[in-house]
């Protein structure tokens, strides 16, 4: 720890260990961390990597809540070890364990592949009937403030996994696509520029879909980048009823613009002052 | 969409039920609508139930909100169950489980009420 760092704490850190070739089942074994104010939960995970037990594993990358890497179960509750104070959580104990509702594969590192796999079955990408754009994309689409606001929030998913974890849906049915990849369903059906939404109505519609959710609302509780995955899945359901119903209208979606030197000259603009260098 | 489809019908059930069952409040236990219960004495209720039961309207209305209601409380109860899942197979057989109870319940209602219809016919006709 820096110098200028004091220890206001001693916290008990109890940690999830497993190794899935040596233990039968996760055991949990107690350190002892000294935690000054401002540390966080990575922080105190390096402190026992470097000073107190070097064979801990867990996952971690950007360190400032952007890469998602380090989603763990703390004190219960499901967060990014890197932006959760241990001071915040803890007065004397804080137990740290691996996401609840994937597999384990050694310590704190969850194996985040069944999630990724949902996530691609919803096609979590601009669709398009024109192939040539679909193939190359190099067109720009006009698109208003308030269509970009519609699904803005949920492009704020880092793909943690946290909402996964807090799930109790996904608790008890490992096939639920989840609130992640819903989530993402739904940020690329809102998008104007997307006409894939009743293609993807097949898997999110389905019995493993949106449907599932009962709004128990932790999704949302548990996402550190302010996602509302639950309010995602809400207007998923209304879209999906509307759509079966056909009270939807069939817009097209958002328009090419033209580029540099395409379509129509606009008339009575002024001209551009003349060059007073290079000619 | 199958998710989609037995979840709107769901929802559409339940707004018809609670409709169906306003009706059925209104008619049975007020004297709001007196053209379908004009023997309000106890003793006469009985003449007031022979008297719808030999609507065809009611007959119709009654096999009609006794389907929607087993479709949403067998639907329901199904989502409940696939909760604790389990797995695909159990779950087809919980599905086949509730259609043959539905399938057997609406059956045995709807042959109660055009028993009951044709019991109010007999009766009218002396």
């Amino acid at each position: 720890m820096p110098e200028t760092s004091h220890a206001v704490r001693q916290v008990n850190f109890h940690v999830t260990r497993y190794n899935p070739e040596s233990d039968s089942q996760p055991y949990v074994m107690k350190f002892d961390v000294p935690v000054r104010e401002g540390m966080t939960v990575l922080d105190g995970l390096h402190y026992i990597k470097d000073n107190l037990d070097s064979t801990l594993v867990w996952r971690y990358s950007c360190r400032m809540g952007i890469c998602g890497s380090c989603g763990m179960l703390l004190n219960g509750r499901p967060g990014l070890a890197c932006n959760t104070q241990v001071l915040h959580i803890a007065e004397t104990n804080l137990t740290v364990g691996p996401l609840p509702n994937f597999e384990i594969i050694r310590d704190l590192v969850p194996a985040l592949r069944s999630m990724f796999d949902k996530h691609r079955t919803i096609k979590p990408y601009i669709l398009r009937a024109d192939e040539a754009e679909l193939n190359d994309p190099a067109g720009e689409f006009y698109q208003s403030p308030e269509e970009l606001e519609s699904y803005l929030q949920f492009t704020y998913c880092i793909k943690c996994g946290c909402c996964m974890a807090a799930c109790p849906t996904l608790a008890t049915d490992a096939r639920y696509l989840g609130p992640m990849p819903l989530t993402a369903g739904r940020r690329y059906n809102t998008d104007t520029r997307d006409e894939g939404r009743r293609e993807r109505n097949e898997i999110t519609g389905g019995p493993i879909g949106a449907f599932r959710c009962h709004y128990a609302g932790e999704c949302s509780r548990a996402c550190p980048k302010g996602v509302d995955p639950a309010k995602a899945i809400q207007l998923m359901k209304r879209r999906l009823v509307l759509d079966y119903l056909r009270l939807t209208r069939k817009g097209k979606p958002c328009q090419k613009l033209h580029g540099p030197g395409e379509g129509k000259p606009l008339t009575n603009i002024a001209a551009a002052p003349q060059k007073t260098v290079g000619h | 969409m199958g998710g989609t489809k037995y979840w709107t019908w769901h929802m559409a059930a339940g707004v018809l039920i609670l409709f169906l069952l306003g009706m059925h409040m209104l008619i049975m236990h007020t004297a709001l609508l007196p053209r379908f219960s004009p023997y309000s004495t106890g003793t006469d209720m009985v003449k007031n139930t022979l008297l719808r039961d030999g609507k065809l309207f009611f007959t119709v209305t009654y096999i009609l909100m006794l389907g929607l209601g087993l479709y949403h409380g067998l639907y329901g109860l199904r989502t409940m169950l696939f909760e604790l899942t389990l797995n695909s197979m159990t779950e087809k057989a919980v599905t086949f489980v509730l259609v043959i109870v539905g399938v057997g319940l609406f059956g045995l209602g709807t042959w109660a009420a055009v028993i009951a219809h044709s019991i109010a016919l007999a009766g009218a006709r002396g």
